[in-house]
């Protein structure tokens, strides 16, 4: 495709031509408008001089006769500047007048009329002249006119006007339009090579931004944010297949091994009854962890407005401590509760209830001695804390332990996958809240905020935030 | 503690009867499996590998049990259910359903489902949902107001429980978790049904809470006391029953 043929396919230059078009319309009927409007009226000005003056002729005539018309017509006629006059008889024969010709019959004709006529003095050609005839009583016929020279000299210089204006306007255009649309096409060449390097791979490539603020960078800024979202999402979803990967693995050849121990040798039923439990076991666990994982993905995609509603917290805050006091009656620990009596909220109550429980289960796998669960309302959201007395997390890997798969203990040595807290923090996303890890001084505070008069109103989770 | 021989899920004997099941499944693997499960756990099963087959088969009510999965060739499963309820037909349902989410199981209670458990699931989860369901349905129309089993009894109306005479104090939620378990008398319940029934919970809270909780539960009734009543039924769940 050669630059012209580009330039000529691009919306500036499209447009440019349009609004040549619409001008040069407009001209034209403006123009026109005017010419028909100034003629309108020097036609009415003509007729008007004639009309008096051929008044005044025919009272002259009846009051001194033919003679006193014809000098007075004979002495107007060769005054300078003068209209035309003649005055015929019936038969045609000229009387007195300075119009030598007109055409055969204009003057059986009485009334006004437009007709070419040649002067008795001129050699030169026949012009136009609007002239009014008067049947004299008596037989005689009087012609008084003027030359309409004047009206063709208006017609050549408001179509010389028209042309030239129409010219002008399409140089202007044409040039006007040509350098928008290379500037524009500049801008949006450099936006479309760089989305191609992106395309090609370079997914940290991001669009040119001039600093201007129009349309165009506020394009690429959206269009970047995009990006950015893209991007993040692209990394989430790397790190999580990555993780998956790895982390299955070893519960798969947990599996796989418990499977292969139980056909090897000679067992006895029992033995090989326990061997299938184990593997039941093993492939229990890893069913959990992709339902974990599946919720997690769900919650980070979806909405939950259709099943949330109103509900006590402090009520929901009890079950579930409820469901592990014994638990952690067992093990030594303390499972402590400090609530308000009632505490309206907004949401999936079973999906607050199961992030609860994967936080109180987590504080009492990690967390010492004492857990305990508190809720804090304010006007605008609820607060729901777990903290533990146990040895915390450094502040530095508090944002990473919200990832899928992230064990803190490097050994590895308790049981899990490492998604609890992904799975709470997804849940408060979907609350359009958010999860936060604190020094508990010992220990540590993890702290699920949400707004508590629901979300409806407020923007889908995966929208950026507005500028 | 009781240990019955044989396989996990087979374990589970003492049927007055057998029930017939109908399986509406269109994944033959998987309907296979079922249907052998179900028959080796001695019930008459028959299977439907489409919704339109399925709906026909189970019009005239003849069957004790449906397990319907949600999605079908031909007819949708809630299709299905919502149908027949329609037409009457008021045999219990189960759904199947790898949409394991709680909105899905509202939607599919709503549609007439009585019970509703995602893929993947442990048969011995299935038959245990399958064998309350069955039950539920002989004594639906009249709830008892005292359920006794061996010697130990309770009071639905003034929540009193007594071992052999002797009443036994217990706390609200004890009193839910051995209620629901004496309803459910010589059955296995699994640990998921204690957790929606007794708490309303349809999340696994991943570590064993619901084993301490009956622990305790049959520290307070069971503990010396001869037989045994509370029984861990391994790899499923749990029974009360008469250990006779």
């Amino acid at each position: 495709m050669t630059a012209l043929s580009k330039l000529l396919k691009t919306t500036a230059f499209k447009l440019a031509l349009g609004f040549f078009v619409m001008f040069a319309i407009g001209s034209v009927l403006i123009i026109g408008f005017i010419g028909r409007n100034v003629r309108q009226v020097l036609e009415e000005d003509n007729d008007q001089i004639i009309l008096s003056e051929i008044n005044g002729l025919s009272e002259q005539y009846s009051t001194g006769g033919l003679e006193r018309l014809v000098r007075i017509v004979e002495r107007r006629s060769i005054r300078p500047g003068a209209l035309l006059y003649l005055v015929t008889t019936n038969a045609g024969e000229k009387l007195a007048g300075n119009v030598a010709t007109l055409p055969d019959g204009v003057l059986n004709h009485p009334g006004l009329v437009e007709t070419p006529y040649q002067r008795n003095d001129e050699n030169e050609a026949r012009h136009p002249a609007l002239a009014r005839i008067l049947s004299v009583p008596g037989g005689f016929r009087l012609l008084v006119g003027r030359d309409l020279e004047e009206r063709g000299r208006l017609a050549h210089i408001l179509n010389r006007a028209l042309f030239t204006w129409l010219g002008l306007l399409a140089a202007i255009g044409t040039l006007g339009g040509l350098f928008v649309a290379r500037r524009v096409l500049v801008r949006v060449d450099s936006i479309n090579a760089k989305a191609l390097t992106i395309m090609n791979g370079d997914l940290d490539g991001r669009l040119p931004v001039t600093g201007t603020g129009d349309e165009l960078d506020r394009l690429a800024q959206s269009l970047n944010t995009m990006l950015d979202r893209i991007g993040d999402l692209l990394k989430g979803l790397r790190e999580v297949s990555d993780n998956i990967a790895h982390d299955l693995r070893t519960p798969l050849t947990r599996l796989r091994n418990r499977a292969e121990d139980a056909l090897r040798g000679s067992k006895t039923d029992e033995e090989k009854h326990t061997a299938l439990e184990k593997v039941i076991e093993e492939s229990d666990g890893l069913i959990r962890v992709f339902n974990a994982l599946l919720l997690i993905a769900r919650a980070e995609a979806g909405d939950i407005h259709e099943t949330s509603a109103e509900f006590d917290l402090a009520a929901v805050a009890h079950d579930v401590v409820e469901l592990y006091e014994p638990t952690a009656e067992e093990a030594g620990q303390h499972l402590k509760i400090d609530v308000p009596v009632n505490c309206p909220a907004f949401g999936n109550r079973e999906l607050i209830s199961q992030a609860l429980a994967n936080l109180i289960d987590n504080g009492l796998k990690y967390g010492g001695k004492t857990v305990v669960v508190g809720i804090v309302k304010s006007e605008t959201d609820v607060e729901l804390s777990v903290a533990d007395s146990g040895v915390g997390i450094p502040a530095q890997d508090r944002e990473r332990a919200l990832d899928r798969f992230v064990r803190l203990d490097a050994s590895r040595s308790r049981p899990g996958f490492g998604l609890g807290l992904s799975l709470c923090n997804a849940v408060a996303h979907l609350h359009h809240g958010s999860l936060r890890l604190e020094d508990n001084n010992p220990g540590l505070k993890v702290v699920l905020r949400w707004p508590s008069l629901g979300a409806v109103s407020r923007p889908a989770i995966l929208l950026p935030a507005a500028e | 503690m009781q240990v019955p021989k044989g396989p996990a899920f087979f374990c589970i004997l003492d049927y007055e009867e057998s029930m017939r099941i109908l399986v509406i499944e269109d994944d033959f693997e998987a309907a296979k499996y079922l249907v052998k499960a179900f028959v080796e756990s001695g019930h008459v099963v028959d299977h439907a590998s489409n919704g339109l087959d399925g709906y026909a088969m189970a019009q005239d009510g003849k069957y004790d049990v449906l397990i319907v999965d949600r999605m079908l060739p031909k007819m949708d499963g809630l299709t299905l259910i919502g149908g027949l309820r329609e037409q009457g037909v008021q045999t219990p349902v189960l759904i199947l359903s790898a949409l394991g989410q709680v909105d899905d199981r509202v939607k599919g209670l709503r549609a007439g489902g009585d019970d509703y458990l995602s893929k993947p699931y442990a048969f011995s989860e299935l038959l245990a949902r399958v064998e309350v369901l069955m039950r539920r349905r002989g004594a639906a129309t009249t709830e008892e107001t005292a359920y006794k089993v061996g010697s130990l009894e309770i009071d639905r109306l003034s929540h009193k429980v007594a071992r052999a005479g002797t009443e036994i104090d217990l706390q609200p939620r004890e009193y839910r978790l051995l209620e629901y378990l004496m309803k459910n008398a010589g059955q296995v319940v699994t640990r998921t049904m204690l957790l929606e029934h007794v708490w309303d919970y349809h999340f696994d809270p991943q570590t064993n809470v619901i084993d301490v909780h009956i622990s305790r539960l049959r520290s307070k009734i069971d503990k010396g006391f001869d037989p045994q009543l509370l029984h861990t039924v391994r790899g499923a769940g749990y029974m009360i029953r008469d250990g006779a």
